[in-house]
């Protein structure tokens, strides 16, 4: 009897999860959080009378859709909650399950573990008050708080302005929303995002919303410096046409939209290609989802795609188990790869349309914090390259001057630190490389080790 | 052979590698080091950091106690720190067996000059307050101390450098042989280069290049499981070891709590893989807690280990060849090489330019390995899988 275990219970884990159980199989569905929906189906805590039909706006009908089939499996799937999955060794999961050290064994591992927030480093942007934007939306989502009373969304990504939306539909005050990629980058990707004309449509809606609301909505700007004393107080940038503009704010959410939470699959051994649209090492997978024998990836986890594509690549990564366990279905699977194919191609062209902003990050200053955990400055990292022998590529540059060695690990500054790297040999990001993924892939504590002798 | 030559070419860029360039370069060798990725990248640099003076093989005293010496004066000699810190090891005994053991150890240390101090209950929790119960009883050496391994054989590397030794980093050697008097080295990318000395000093890897000479020792690669806590409130001002091998701890100046331990775990030399197994992260997460309470909550936030070249007997291989005039060895050094180091680039670069045999260097001999090789103590407790099964050279030989 083969054991499936999935990791992950946002869109693509709980589409997976619907796929197999109508085949009979009774999968394991993992997930670290207390309540399932992943990112952006997340379900703020029960006692909190937020009205998700408000914040989901065009997404309420999806979102209550999603939660009312989970609801329907729970009984015939093992579901456990609150469980981080920490290490991989071989076909045995190391858990932390509500604090102590469990094991599961899996014959087969999907991993849909999802994706965080990237960030480009920047004057002032450790200052108290400023947050990524995804974690602007959790603070939304599953606290029903605000970050700031007037909040200003920077970066580059079609989030911004949905999340500018949400904040504004709950009493917040939008500063500015200002995005470093410009209108004519914008323009040149709409072939790709023609590719899905419901989300391409959706996302000018939120555009019209904004304009609609008075606030402020900047494309191809410079981000300058966040300035407070001791808080966020303003946010300083400078607009297409070269002005410089202050804008009072006491919160900022900072986001270049999302890379891959692939910490598991490294430790599960797929292989990884770096990507020239995203600027990110994406493990690599055939058109189904298949890592390697054994091991399937799904949704934002793999590839950025957004929830619709989650969902649908969770379903198709089933499809591929279940064939692989000898009962394929093509006449379901082959819709849904054409249908992740078209997706993942939208959100390609999004990538061009909200950029990385590769010319940015390389410019900045000495003085700017590349590693907030170590305050690694980006100035020490140019100074320990420069040197005689001085390292070349990402995990030697780690090994010298700390940066990435800290509490995250380097899952926030990883991105930026590729760039400074890249910039300092004048070579590509790819040829940077990749910094090695270890256990655990969350701090876990001493005690959770347990039976501590006396 | 026509083309480039040197005096002398070192294969190997770890620590034993580049002090062996610089003290060579110091006697006015001329002096090629290769390394087949960057200098410091293996066992150099993955290492624990601890430079512990009690507690050694006895005949490694004299080499141990030149080789302090330079680390305390690493600033003056290399040009640049290593977050050299004398921070003194506290050797812990959990029950009168394990008292016994350690007093054994002090009067060795001791007789070697080494300043140990006895402690037992109560005194030992008054005067390490953040030590749990468990530990009956305690040695401390006030002179042992740490340095940070991934700044160190860098920066020995750019003082070599400077002395004019030429460091060929992403050369790997591909082949050596004998060339009318000395050698020829080719790397990968076909160059070649004449040299009248060859030291080989390729860590876990050395035993390829001896077998080119017709030589071989009984070389495992492995490595302890070792992890990072995330920056914790300092408390731990020496480096903590258990004489049971659970614990070998130390906390850095930032707060961060490094922990190494046994048994180790076979390394892949060739695939370039040292597996952490997460059971053992997990008995080790439970040692440190057991032994330093107040560390019970802070969070471990990464593990790691490296390859490491054991021998049988725990010793490493460090002198002349038996096989080759003007070829040495210096390698296998069991998980103790980053303390030995900088004494072993000395005396050997003394071999080397004077024809010597500095009397340090007597008990490391690789002729060791031409008759039965004692198998240490250590070398079963100390391993999870016993590596002298399946391995050619060891299993001919009674245990
Ligand atoms: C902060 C944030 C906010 C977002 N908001 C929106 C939004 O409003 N609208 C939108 O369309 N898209 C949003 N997105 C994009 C989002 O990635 C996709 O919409 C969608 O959630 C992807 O689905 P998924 O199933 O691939 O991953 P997710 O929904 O992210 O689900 C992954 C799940 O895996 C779990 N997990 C990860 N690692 C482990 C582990 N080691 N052990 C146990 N469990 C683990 C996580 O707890 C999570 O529940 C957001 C993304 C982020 C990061
Ligand atoms: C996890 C761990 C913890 C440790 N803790 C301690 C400690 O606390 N205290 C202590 O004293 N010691 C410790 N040690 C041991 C110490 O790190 C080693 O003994 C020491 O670093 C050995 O140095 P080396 O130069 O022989 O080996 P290495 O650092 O492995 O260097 C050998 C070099 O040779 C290169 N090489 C191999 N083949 C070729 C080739 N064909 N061509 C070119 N180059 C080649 C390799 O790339 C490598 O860089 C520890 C070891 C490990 C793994």
């Amino acid at each position: 009897m083969s054991s499936i275990v999935i990791v992950g219970a946002g869109a693509a884990g709980i589409a997976a999860a619907e796929v197999l159980c109508a085949q009979g199989h009774r999968p394991v569905l993992i997930d670290e959080a207390e309540r399932a929906g992943g990112q952006g189906y997340r379900q703020p805590a029960p006692d909190l009378a937020l009205d998700m039909r408000r914040l989901m706006g065009s997404e309420a009908a999806r979102y209550e859709a999603l939660h009312r089939r989970f609801a329907a499996l729970t009984e015939r799937i093992d579901y456990r909650p609150r469980t981080l999955v920490w290490a991989v060794e071989g076909g045995t999961l190391h858990l932390l399950r509500e604090g102590r050290a469990e094991t599961i064994e899996a014959t087969t591992l999907l991993l849909a573990t999802g994706a965080m927030d990237r960030i480009a480093p920047m004057p002032g942007w450790t200052l108290p008050g400023v947050f990524t934007l995804g974690g602007a939306q959790v603070a939304l989502k599953d606290q029903g708080c605000l970050i700031g009373r007037r909040v200003a969304f920077l970066g580059s990504s079609p989030l911004l302005l949905l999340a500018a939306r949400q904040y504004r539909q709950m009493g917040g005050e939008v500063a500015v929303v200002a995005d470093t990629t410009g209108l004519a980058a914008k323009a040149r990707a709409l072939p790709h995002l023609l590719a899905s004309p419901r989300t391409l449509l959706r996302g000018l809606g939120y555009m019209a919303d904004t304009l609609r609301a008075g606030t402020p909505l900047l494309h191809g700007v410079t981000p300058l410096a966040i300035e407070g004393d001791g808080h966020v107080e303003s946010l300083r940038l400078r607009d297409a046409a070269g002005r410089e503009h202050r804008f009072a704010c006491d919160a900022v959410a900072l986001g270049y939209g999302l890379k891959p939470e692939s910490q598991l699959a490294d430790l599960a051994g797929a292989s990884f290609a770096y990507d020239t649209d995203f600027r990110l090492f994406l493990p690599k997978t055939d058109g189904f989802g298949r890592a390697r024998p054994g091991l399937y990836l799904a949704g934002d986890g793999v590839a950025i795609g957004g929830a619709d594509a989650a969902e649908a690549s969770g379903a198709l990564a089933a499809y591929a188990i279940l064939s692989d366990l000898g009962k394929p279905n093509d006449a379901a699977a082959i819709p849904l790869m054409r249908r992740v194919v078209r997706l993942r191609r939208f959100q390609r062209g999004l990538a061009r349309a909200f950029a990385w902003p590769v010319a940015q990050i390389r410019a900045q200053a000495a003085e700017t914090v590349l590693c907030r955990c170590e305050s690694v400055t980006i100035g020490a990292v140019r100074a320990a390259m420069a040197q005689a022998l001085g390292p070349v590529e990402v995990n030697r540059v780690k090994a010298m001057t700390r940066c990435g060695m800290g509490r995250c690990q380097g899952r926030v500054c990883g991105p930026a630190l590729q760039e400074i790297v890249a910039a300092a040999t004048a070579r590509d990001g790819a040829a940077a490389g990749r910094l090695r993924g270890q256990a655990p892939v969350k701090p876990i504590a001493l005690a959770a080790a347990g039976d501590i002798a006396p | 052979m026509r083309g480039a030559s040197t005096d002398v070419a070192i294969i190997g860029g770890g620590l034993i590698g580049v002090w062996t360039a610089f003290f060579l370069a110091r006697r006015g060798q001329r002096v090629v080091l290769f390394e087949r990725d960057v200098v410091g990248a293996q066992s150099s640099g993955t290492n624990f950091g601890n430079l512990r003076l009690q507690g050694r093989f006895p005949g490694q005293y004299p080499l141990a106690l030149r080789s302090h010496e330079l680390w305390e004066d690493f600033e003056a000699l290399i040009g640049e720190g290593c977050e050299f810190a004398r921070t003194g090891h506290l050797y812990c005994a959990f029950d009168a067996a394990e008292q016994a053991r350690l007093e054994a150890y002090a009067q060795v240390s001791q007789q070697h000059g080494v300043v140990i101090e006895r402690l037992e209950q109560p005194e030992l929790r008054k005067r390490f307050p953040w030590l749990g119960g468990r530990a009956v009883a305690a040695t401390y050496s006030p002179r042992d101390a740490t340095a940070n391994p991934r700044l160190a054989t860098p920066a020995v590397a750019r003082a070599a450098r400077r002395l004019g030794v030429e460091i060929r980093e992403n050369a790997r050697v591909t082949a050596v042989a004998r060339h009318g008097a000395g050698f020829v080295v080719t790397t990968a990318d076909g160059t070649e280069l004449g040299c009248g000395a060859l030291v080989n000093a390729a860590g876990a890897w050395a035993v390829e290049m001896a077998e080119c000479f017709g030589e071989t020792a009984p070389v495992f690669a492995a490595g302890p499981p070792q992890f990072v806590t995330e920056p914790l409130p300092f408390v731990m001002a020496p480096s903590l070891q258990t004489i049971d091998g659970s614990v070998i701890a130390r906390q850095t100046e930032r707060g961060n709590v490094i922990l190494a331990g046994y048994p180790r775990t076979a390394a892949d030399a060739v695939g370039n893989r040292a597996p952490v197994p997460p059971a053992k992260t997990l008995a080790a997460m439970r040692a440190l807690a057991g032994l330093v309470p107040a560390l019970a909550h802070g969070h471990v936030i990464r593990v790691w280990s490296g390859i490491e070249g054991y021998l049988p007997d725990m010793i490493p291989v460090i002198g002349r060849s038996e096989t080759t005039p003007w070829l040495f060895h210096a390698f296998g050094f069991c998980g103790h090489g980053f303390q030995i180091g900088p004494g072993v680039g000395h005396y050997l670069s003394d071999m080397i330019v004077d024809g010597a045999d500095p009397p340090p260097l007597a008990p490391f001999s690789i002729a060791r390995f031409r008759t039965s090789a004692t198998i240490s103590d250590k070398f079963h407790k100390e391993f999870d899988d016993r590596p002298d099964k399946g391995n050619r050279a060891l299993s001919a030989r009674p245990s």
